[in-house]
């Protein structure tokens, strides 16, 4: 069954009939080819389809589609606007914060809805904020340091 | 060098954090199928009958496989495995039909109306057992699998590989000895974990060409595996591997792309996806080996050691295709980094009923380490040691002698030795840090080499385009170590052209070059020489054309900043860019055409040992020597233990790229920290009973500790620029380091990992009563 909802994605407008069944994750991946979002459990244990719902870092994995209604949902793609980085996005590439990739852009998204509710974060909040975002490549230090530099920049 | 030892960016760095990346999963095919498995809910158990004619019936269910159809079989090392199994499952979990069909959801429903007839066996579930003599065969066939003739089946039990050293004489020397101590330790099974769970998608052609996108670390060996179990030749077989989300082993050898393969050749044209879940990455995917291992030391008055004598039982699960070279490995190194006159080692490479062994970062050596490095502190606290003393006593130094006889020539343990020793103070006593919180610190040191075939080849061209930019082909996987940028430096070193000039294209056995495997820690080392070689092959080239158009020998240019230059008179140069398609003269006529690069390598003059001894003069490429020391907190309320601080030091030849070996370090620590503290796969009758993340648990962000991480460069004189491996080796002492330091805090020797808290706790009220 499906159900015609409205939305912003990435800022823009979206109007989308989606089956009634199917996560965010499912159809961002699938009826939007936005594929940056990744799965890696399916079950919200390990953060890589982490994106921002109405300012808010979520699981998409864990929330239907259809709750989309209403709502601003931003995802990796959309933090690049004419081709122009994110700050974090450079900062992951400056400080080799990331391996082979598959987490990098939950875990992108995540430190976004941290440092949008809180611009100065210590490095302990950093570490318990992306606490959810497994990775197993990197070690996390550089993953951090990455972070922390973005709002270092953001309050200098 | 203006390039390599540079922390150049990585160069699939905005690829990857913009998303744009396209993994396997995200590829989306016209008409693409989906595919769905049937598996066994027994860990050994006969097919009596399977009837697919419900499924069949499914709306939407385009077709189905059984084992029988294809009873081919397939393996690196061992041709022991069939994708689907043929006759009986050996594990739980073992896939015995698969479903293609419009969409998951309704291959999935299919699945579920297949009905499959068992008649049970009883399964071999602790590799001990399965040596006895009375007990069940997992593959009675084993005397008819094809294998390499350096391993060692024998047929009639489940033992797939036997390996044995004899160095000098341990017997007498044991006889001889002022101390013997033997231990016995055991390490049980954990998962890779990558992030990326297998996917793979398989098409057919009409002709008969078949196509797979695999997130697999060796398109080459993929390709020869598949060939060989489908009867494919190579020229119709195109693997491509686009990004690999993760491996640390577990992509290395064919998992899943073998159960829709035979799907993708009766529905021509269809290209046919599968993708696993989390639970069948922790139980269908390759597991790291469980260990059963007992080693017997025997140490002179001094504390040097004269003799050890090993036995290493690993548990392979069903399928030993890849195992039986992690039981080779391990066998060969099973001194440790320590210079050992007289060996006795056994390694046995053991089928049970759990699931499929295979390789995992380290390949052998993590495991073994955890045993070696605790027994080494137990030997030094016997006769008066510190740990520090017995491993500078007996730590490898050039001259000395490996298990297999080879004298080592080159060996930076000493001074890795004394960096982490210095790092982490080792001499001073932890503090205190409150009356229920105890500290403790602990050193443990390691080794590998590249455990691959003595010719594992590596492959690379390099083409030079008419701007003077360039691309490089390689068949080396970036499966996130930074291979694409530490191959990028390497040619932009050799060819002086900024790294930013260079496109480098991997993974695809159609357009790329030979690589044998992206595993080993082998791939700065080997496919790293090889792009040396391509570059060097197109600078002849270059420096050849030159010659003629600048009149100056060969001998007396140089490549420069994008030019060939004459080192005599630096005014005088010509622009690769104006070389790249030959030299043109000035009454428009040409010579050579276009510059292309070739460049092969296999590590010189590497022999096979003697199958009885093990003993050879140049068994393998090169050893890695490393050490890394730890400081713990154990909570002796709660038995919990925190790491607080990581020395270590390898010795690596060459650092390529300080930034990107950092983060090999890095990761390598936290994931030995997680086999130590946390990980385990818990198995009960065969079957895996925590296959998620929420019983499985691996080091999140909260975990890390102060990691100082430092290098020493005695360059290894056949790699890049003196390059050896390292990822794999920065694994390896750290689970025993921390085992060392938890009992300098606590005095609790769990001899097993994980060392849990409620492990520790259990351990610590036992010794208070």
């Amino acid at each position: 069954m499906k159900k015609t909802i409205n939305f912003i994605l990435n800022g823009e407008p979206v109007e989308h009939a989606v089956d009634t069944n199917k996560t965010l994750l499912k159809m961002l991946r699938e009826d939007f080819d936005l594929t940056g979002t990744k799965e890696g459990c399916g079950a919200g244990e390990c953060g890589a389809c982490t994106v921002i719902m109405d300012g808010k870092a979520v699981n998409s994995c864990l929330v239907l589609a259809v709750e989309s209604e209403g709502k601003d949902i931003l995802t990796i793609e959309g933090l690049t606007v004419n081709g122009e980085l994110d700050p974090l996005q450079t900062s992951f590439v400056e400080n080799a914060a990331l391996q082979c990739g598959y987490c990098t852009p939950g875990m992108i998204m995540t430190a976004k809805a941290m440092l949008n509710e809180n611009p100065n974060p210590s490095l302990d909040e950093i570490k318990e904020g992306i606490s959810g975002n497994l990775c197993r490549c990197t070690g996390y230090k550089k993953i951090i340091e990455a972070i922390h530099s973005v709002a270092e920049q953001n309050n200098s | 060098m203006k390039y390599v030892g540079k922390s150049v960016k990585r160069v699939d760095g905005i690829k990857k954090v913009t998303g744009s990346l396209k993994y396997v999963d995200d590829i989306k095919l016209s008409k693409m199928l989906y595919a769905a498995v049937k598996r066994s809910p027994y860990a050994h158990a006969n097919i009596v009958n399977i009837n697919i004619e419900r499924a069949k019936a499914l709306k939407g269910v385009k077709d189905i496989i059984t084992g029988d159809l294809f009873t081919k079989r397939a393996g690196l090392y061992l041709e022991d495995k069939n994708f689907l199994a043929v006759g009986k499952a050996r594990y739980n979990g073992e896939a015995v039909a698969a479903v293609c069909a419009e969409t998951e959801e309704i291959a999935q429903e299919a699945v579920n109306l297949i009905e499959v007839e068992y008649e049970v066996l009883p399964a071999v579930t602790n590799a001990k057992d399965g040596m006895k003599k009375n007990a069940p065969l997992v593959h009675p066939d084993l005397g008819d699998y094809k294998c390499a003739p350096v391993f060692f089946p024998e047929p009639g039990t489940n033992i797939s590989n036997h390996y044995k050293q004899r160095k000098g004489d341990a017997p007498k020397a044991f006889e001889e000895a002022y101390y013997v101590i033997e231990n016995t330790f055991y390490v049980p099974h954990v998962q890779h974990v990558p992030i990326e769970p297998h996917t793979a998608i398989a098409q057919m052609d009409a002709d008969g060409c078949l196509t797979v996108w695999s997130s697999c670390q060796s398109p080459y060996a993929v390709r020869q595996s598949l060939s060989v179990a489908f009867d494919i030749p190579l020229n119709k077989l195109r693997v491509i591997s686009p990004a690999v989300g993760g491996g640390f082993g577990s992509k290395a050898g064919t998992t899943l792309e073998g159960i829709i393969i035979p799907l993708a050749m009766r529905l021509r044209g269809r290209p046919i996806k599968l993708t696993y879940t989390r639970e069948d990455e922790f139980q269908n995917a390759y597991v790291r080996q469980g260990l059963h291992s007992k080693i017997k030391t025997a140490v002179n008055k001094e504390g040097k050691i004269t003799a050890v004598q090993n036995e290493f039982i690993w548990d392979g699960g069903a399928y030993t295709e890849y195992g039986v070279n992690i039981a080779k490995a391990a066998g060969y190194a099973s001194t440790g980094p320590y210079d050992i006159d007289n060996v006795w080692t056994d390694s046995y490479c053991v089928y049970t009923n759990h699931p499929v062994g295979g390789p995992y970062r380290g390949f052998g050596m993590c495991e073994i380490h955890f045993c070696i490095e605790q027994n080494l502190d137990i030997v030094a606290e016997e006769i008066g040691l510190t740990p520090y003393e017995i491993r500078k006593i007996n730590g490898m130094k050039p001259g000395g002698t490996t298990g297999t006889g080879e004298l080592v020539t080159q060996s930076g343990l000493m001074e890795c030795l004394e960096q982490v020793s210095a790092d982490i103070k080792i001499n001073e006593k932890s503090k205190l840090s409150s009356s229920k919180k105890v500290r403790g610190k602990g050193i443990a040191c390691g080794w590998k080499s590249p455990s691959m075939p003595n010719d594992a080849g590596s492959s690379a061209i390099i083409k030079l385009n008419e701007d003077g930019t360039a691309h490089l082909l390689v068949s080396a996987q970036d499966i996130g170590q930074g291979s694409d940028t530490v191959m990028t430096q390497i040619a932009a070193e050799v060819l002086s052209i900024s790294p930013d000039k260079i496109t480098i294209r991997t993974g695809d056995t159609d357009c790329t070059p030979y690589e044998w495997q992206t595993v080993a820690s082998r791939i700065t080392y080997s496919a790293g020489r090889a792009v040396y070689e391509a570059c060097q092959d197109a600078k002849s080239q270059l420096l050849e054309l030159s010659q003629i158009k600048l009149g100056i020998y060969e001998r007396d240019l140089k490549l420069k900043d994008g030019y060939v230059v004459s080192k005599i008179y630096p005014d005088k140069k010509i622009a690769i860019a104006d070389l790249a398609l030959g030299l043109t003269f000035d009454d428009g006529s040409g010579i050579h055409g276009p510059i292309i690069g070739r460049g092969s390598f296999i590590p010189p003059n590497i022999r096979n040992a003697d199958k009885h001894t093990g003993l050879g003069e140049h068994p393998v490429a090169y050893w890695t020597y490393g050490v890394q020391g730890v400081e713990v907190e154990v909570d002796i309320e709660t038995g919990e233990t925190k790491v607080l601080k990581v020395a270590s030091c390898f010795d690596v030849g060459k650092v390529i790229n300080p930034q990107l070996i950092e983060g090999q370090v890095e990761g390598a620590i936290l994931q030995g920290m997680g086999t130590a503290l946390l990980e385990e796969l818990m198995l009960k009758d065969g079957k895996v009973m925590n296959p998620s993340f929420v019983d499985y648990k691996i080091p999140t962000s909260g975990d890390i500790p102060e990691m100082i991480i430092k290098f020493v460069e005695n360059p290894e004189e056949t790699g890049p620029f003196g390059a050896r491996g390292v990822a794999e080796p920065a694994m390896v002492p750290t689970a025993p380091a921390i085992a060392n330091a938890i009992y300098d805090a606590t005095g609790i020797r769990l001899n097993t990992m994980p060392m849990t808290a409620e492990k520790i706790l259990s351990a610590i009220k036992a010794k208070e009563i």
